[in-house]
């Protein structure tokens, strides 16, 4: 770890003046942070362009004949592709609206009205994080045969029917929303904290504002941020889903793109750096958009920002 | 005319509206806690019950029983719980070096681009996983791969769809899980503190030993924590890569559900599911007192 030394980063410091003392080790030291930063940061580039760079090659490369782009011009006439595509895009809006209208009047009730069932709504937010995809599938399967099984002849009957339609399953969206809520929650939590909730409702609630108009243009439009960065780890969870859609026999894009991969190689690896790059186009729109929802993916940590 | 924040004051003038208030919030977070009941409540609690209970079907009649879960434990599942385990733990603590050494690497460096590129590129490739991951490492350094044939890694010995060329997967999106996490965490080493210690002679040595690393060691063990967890509840870059050549957890129950072994494994593969969630669950016992200690010094 003692290799690790980094040398002091001077924007922040106001004039640091390092004692004498410390001040010939440093001198003789510095170079080597260099040497070690560049190599570590020349390794880590190499590993994670390798696979980008190798896949395209083999996406237009095909071996005795040369350059094509064709895996990339057949794409969109390939069966299955737009259907399944569209159906990841609805789903995923579908996912974004219901999480979306769960999580936000929630959020801000126990900002200003009930602070008591803050931590009730934290935990049944951050629970999902506990079940792995695969096991709550497991259950999804074990709830939709009690349909046939015990509930055939009442009218709930219908209903799982319904959420099963393959052309659009609610059961996915339900499954998804599941999902998505801890870094929804995580998300429009930082935004909440980042603004002073009660302050702006009672402002906005003394200039006679209604309690639609307080949530809707007041505080809404201060949460864009967060927003944005909830519905983009929505998004792209719901492209990239495989296990639910696939353990229940739907066939979203995930799904198709492992269900080609037999016949069309080239064009299952050519979908899957297209998904890369869109991913990568709606990442930087966001951040454009206000605050940084890298911040917000994976991490509670990251959220939290140095202040100095 | 201002209202008084409803949660301290107790005044008469405002009392009427906000009694009005009160249930109102209460009712907003309402359709949320309805909703993770039904749809997270329902499937967790199918999955309690199926692992313990055994139905009949020539009676109808449902027992209680630890059969499924002794199973779970038994055999190839129980094989399948280690490798899924052992996978993890060794992805987690590989990713958790690689990624603490990149993170240290771009905060200490003092060019801003390259700190939001990096930031910004970790942000992507940790969500990069499941199938197009998968993909792209085939059409690298799988059988027919770019890179398979240019080094004829086949004579080295490589094969992607091993323990190693799964580990070698993992790490693509866990790396970058772990810059994300421990960079706010690095960058919370004030250079003050540096300077403190040096200036009361400190080595770079010491330094780390009796600073750093101590306020350090929540965040790299949470990073840690968070990287099994991700790695235990992987699947869909394991089926679409290895399919059910490396014993993976996930890939059990994948099978079991699917009828792909025998059929009225259904409670085993609810079995593994609780076996799952009880790992994680203990993952994330750990995690969250360990991100909120580490929160304390980065304010």
């Amino acid at each position: 770890m003692a290799a690790m030394t980094p040398t002091v980063p001077e924007t922040d410091v106001p004039e640091a003046v390092p004692a004498p003392r410390a001040a010939a080790p440093r001198a003789g030291r510095r170079p080597r942070p260099r040497v070690w930063r560049g190599a570590v940061l020349a390794l880590a580039g190499a590993y994670f362009l390798l696979p980008l760079v190798a896949s395209f090659v083999f996406t237009v490369h095909v071996p005795g004949r040369g350059i094509s782009f064709e895996a990339y011009t057949e794409l969109l006439g390939a069966d299955g592709f737009t259907e399944s595509l569209l159906l990841s895009l609805g789903l995923a809006a579908a996912t974004i609206a219901l999480s979306l209208l769960l999580a936000v009047p929630a959020l801000v009730a126990v900002r200003i009205g009930s602070p008591k069932l803050r931590p009730v709504v934290e935990v049944m937010c951050m629970l999902p994080l506990v079940v792995p995809p695969i096991a709550l599938v497991t259950g999804i399967t074990t709830v939709l045969r009690w349909g046939p099984e015990h509930l055939s002849r009442t009218p709930l009957y219908q209903t799982f029917i319904a959420v099963q339609n393959e052309r659009f399953p609610l059961v996915l969206v339900l499954a998804y929303t599941v999902l998505a809520l801890p870094f929804v929650y995580r998300s429009l939590d930082a935004g909440l904290r980042a603004i002073d909730v009660p302050t702006l409702v009672e402002a906005a609630r003394s200039c006679g504002a209604s309690w639609p108009y307080v949530v809707l243009r007041v505080l809404l439009p201060n949460l864009r941020g967060s927003l944005a960065g909830a519905a983009f780890l929505t998004l792209a969870l719901v492209l990239g889903e495989f296990t639910i859609a696939s353990l229940l026999g739907f066939r979203p894009f995930a799904v198709w793109i492992v269900s080609i991969s037999g016949a069309q190689a080239r064009m299952s690896v050519a979908v899957s750096i297209l998904s890369l790059l869109i991913t990568w186009l709606l990442l930087l729109l966001l951040s454009r958009a206000g605050t940084s929802p890298s911040a917000a993916a994976s991490a509670p940590v990251t959220t939290s920002r140095k202040e100095s | 005319m201002s209202a008084p924040t409803p949660t301290q004051a107790i005044g008469t003038a405002g009392g009427d509206r906000r009694r009005r208030r009160g249930p109102r919030t209460w009712l907003a977070a309402l359709p949320l806690l309805a909703f993770t009941g039904l749809c997270f409540g329902i499937p967790l609690g199918a999955i309690a019950f199926g692992a313990v209970t055994s139905t009949d079907s020539a009676t109808g009649a449902t027992r209680l029983t630890g059969e499924h879960l002794a199973r779970s434990l038994q055999g190839p599942y129980l094989g399948s719980l280690i490798g899924s385990v052992q996978l993890s733990a060794l992805t987690a603590l590989t990713g958790g070096v690689l990624g603490v050494l990149i993170a240290q690497a771009v905060v200490t460096s003092r060019s801003a681009a390259l700190r939001g590129a990096t930031l910004t590129a970790s942000g992507v490739l940790a969500n990069f996983g499941g199938v197009p991951l998968a993909f792209a490492f085939i059409a690298t350094v799988g059988i027919s791969g770019v890179v398979t044939q240019l080094a004829d890694l086949t004579g080295l010995g490589w094969n992607l769809y091993s323990f190693t060329g799964l580990t070698v997967v993992y790490l693509y999106f866990l790396t970058p899980l772990m810059v994300l996490v421990t960079a706010p965490a690095l960058d919370g080493l004030r250079p003050q503190w540096r300077e403190a210690a040096q200036n009361s002679g400190a080595s770079g040595w010491q330094f780390w030993r009796h600073v750093g690393l101590p306020v350090l060691t929540p965040s790299l063990l949470g990073g840690f924590v968070l990287l099994f967890g991700t790695a235990f509840a992987a699947h869909a870059t394991a089926a679409a890569l290895v399919g059910g050549s490396v014993p993976l957890v996930t890939l059990k129950i994948a099978d079991a559900l699917s009828g792909n072994v025998l059929t009225g494994q259904e409670n085993v593969a609810l079995a593994l599911g609780l076996d799952m969630i009880l790992i994680a669950g203990l993952v994330m016992a750990v995690y969250l007192p360990l991100q909120r200690r580490s929160a304390r010094w980065l304010r």
